[in-house]
């Protein structure tokens, strides 16, 4: 089949529209902006609807009533505006509007750099807004899984009803690789809840205040249930050289295919280390975590930030054995920083 | 065999699409490929990079710490980068915008002077073209005769007269480096 070279950040968008989506609202940020100017050239040739808001609260605001009318829309951003549109996820979370966002990252905190981070792990993955929600997350790790996790995106987030997310390190977003373009969605959900003219049904009606507070704890109780649902199906993770890992390094996203590079290395160096790949930040892949933690010695985990998903890597090894950390910010870690990384845990460990 | 190649200049020294256009080439000719673009303020005004992985196999890490070969527009690029070009690797240089001799003794350095060259035949933004032919006229990374036939396609939707002059450029450097080096 053959193979076309796309921008990772055009990628997601072609996927988008390759699943359905029909409108965009957003903001423009680096290094995300090329998702919204793809959809600002695409959208009026295929009567899609683009508007660039007046502000990120304006977007994801429009996302929210978008997505109650039942069409599949879509906003992206990095860190700074993805804060900013923190109340509006929450809101559709809580109304149930499956929708996909994008955060093409960068470092913080503040309005940092346009540099590419993954230090909105924590916000992606514990819901940077208000109440007990959470996010189907989703890592892409090159410019196809641009493509296909956004397709796989709307069909999550209408299985579930859901909002997802997915996120990219800026890096991913503007790099090109060579990918096959899917064939286009054609089957749909129905969506019998959606706000899209009531002529001979009852009104639908969207809506997040719930005075009561027998029918909010009922409301948490069904959401819960929903996110256990998620969780007990769509945990999703790679595995690579495991099985007889002494040390297993964690990372995910574009970061992780750089870690696997190192990992190569360090094996033939003889160093016994295998990597794990979380697909899913949330729901974080905690079992294939759990597992290798029966048979490893240690744990790296390799981040484009301070620190974050090591704090889901330690829950899921619950003590078992020991957890290292090596990240940096501002700045991806080429292969061989990560390299030598494994290579001084092996050494001071004996590994 | 994996081949990873930094290209690095001024921003509007076309450094950006001088790797882009080698990517197409390789992945015309049945390669994997990758084009990582340094991105934001680097790009406006000061200096651009762009590294480019030409592999066999499947591409793990599109970035890297030490290319096999720098592609060098500029002055602050040589001083930025020569120390990381992998050991016993190739420097290309652009020797009308770089006044000075590499510092490392291991490297093999192809020196030629694009500016001037591109002047002289009436050119003047074919320069990274030059670059680029005479780049792969020498190492053979994706075959001169494949890029010719791929000229079209990678400048789709470009007029005719662009992509003459494109070709004519990247043919003078194909030349010079059958003569010079």
């Amino acid at each position: 089949m053959e193979k076309i070279l796309m921008k990772g950040n055009e990628a997601l968008a072609e996927g988008a529209i390759i699943a359905g989506c029909k409108a965009f609202f957003g903001y423009p940020i680096t290094p995300s902006s090329e998702i919204a100017e793809y959809m600002a050239r695409k959208f009026p040739k295929i009567d899609g609807v683009f508007v660039q808001a007046e502000s990120e609260l304006a977007a994801i605001n429009m996302v929210y009533g978008g997505a109650a009318t039942g069409h599949r829309v879509m906003t992206a951003s990095s860190g700074p505006g993805i804060s900013l549109k923190q109340e509006g996820i929450s809101f559709i979370a809580e109304a149930e509007l499956p929708c996909l966002i994008v955060n093409v990252s960068r470092g913080g905190p503040g309005l940092g750099g346009i540099q590419p981070a993954q230090s909105d792990y924590f916000q992606a993955t514990r819901g940077g807004g208000h109440g007990d929600y959470r996010l189907i997350v989703l890592a892409p790790s090159g410019v196809q899984e641009m493509m296909d996790f956004a397709i796989e995106g709307f069909d999550l987030a209408d299985r579930y009803r859901t909002p997802v997310m997915i996120m990219a390190e800026g890096t991913l977003g503007q790099m090109m690789e060579p990918i096959i373009v899917r064939e286009p969605v054609i089957q749909f959900y129905d969506k019998p809840w959606a706000t899209n003219g009531c002529q001979g049904r009852e009104p639908n009606i969207v809506n997040t205040l719930h005075l009561s507070a027998d029918y909010l704890e009922e409301r948490n109780h069904h959401l819960q249930k929903k996110y256990d649902a998620i969780a007990s199906r769509e945990k999703r993770a790679e595995s690579y050289l495991t099985e007889d890992a002494d040390l297993v390094v964690v990372a995910f996203g574009l970061m992780a295919r750089i870690a696997k590079k190192a990992v190569m290395e360090a094996r033939k160096s003889g160093i016994k280390v295998g990597l794990i790949r979380p697909i899913t930040l949330w729901p974080f892949p905690d079992a294939e975590i759990s597992k290798a933690a029966q048979t490893t010695k240690r744990f790296l985990s390799v981040e484009i930030s301070m620190g974050q998903m090591i704090e889901d890597i330690r829950l899921a090894v619950a003590g078992r054995v020991p957890v290292d950390f090596f990240g940096r910010i501002g700045i991806t870690p080429n292969p061989e920083e990560v390299f030598r990384a494994i290579m001084q845990v092996a050494e001071r460990e004996g590994i | 065999m994996e081949t990873q190649i930094l290209f690095a200049g001024f921003g509007g020294q076309g450094v950006l699409s001088m790797g882009q256009f080698l990517t197409y080439a390789a992945m015309e000719a049945g390669k994997n490929v990758s084009w990582v673009p340094s991105y934001g303020a680097e790009m406006r005004g000061g200096t651009a990079n762009c590294l480019v992985t030409i592999a066999d196999e499947e591409i793990s890490s599109p970035i890297t710490e030490n290319p096999v070969t720098a592609v060098i527009m500029n002055g602050p690029s040589l001083d930025k980068f020569e120390s990381k070009v992998m050991p016993n690797g190739i420097l290309v240089l652009n020797s009308s915008m770089v006044d000075r001799k590499p510092h490392r003794q291991d490297l093999q350095v192809l020196e030629l002077p694009v500016n001037q060259i591109a002047e002289e035949i009436n050119n003047p933004r074919g320069a990274n073209m030059i670059l680029l032919g005479a780049y792969l006229q020498k190492t053979g990374v994706v075959e001169i005769e494949k890029v010719l036939e791929y000229f079209e396609k990678i400048f789709k939707g470009k007029k005719p007269s662009i992509i003459e002059n494109n070709k004519e450029a990247f043919m003078t450097g194909v030349e010079y480096a059958r003569q010079k080096w």
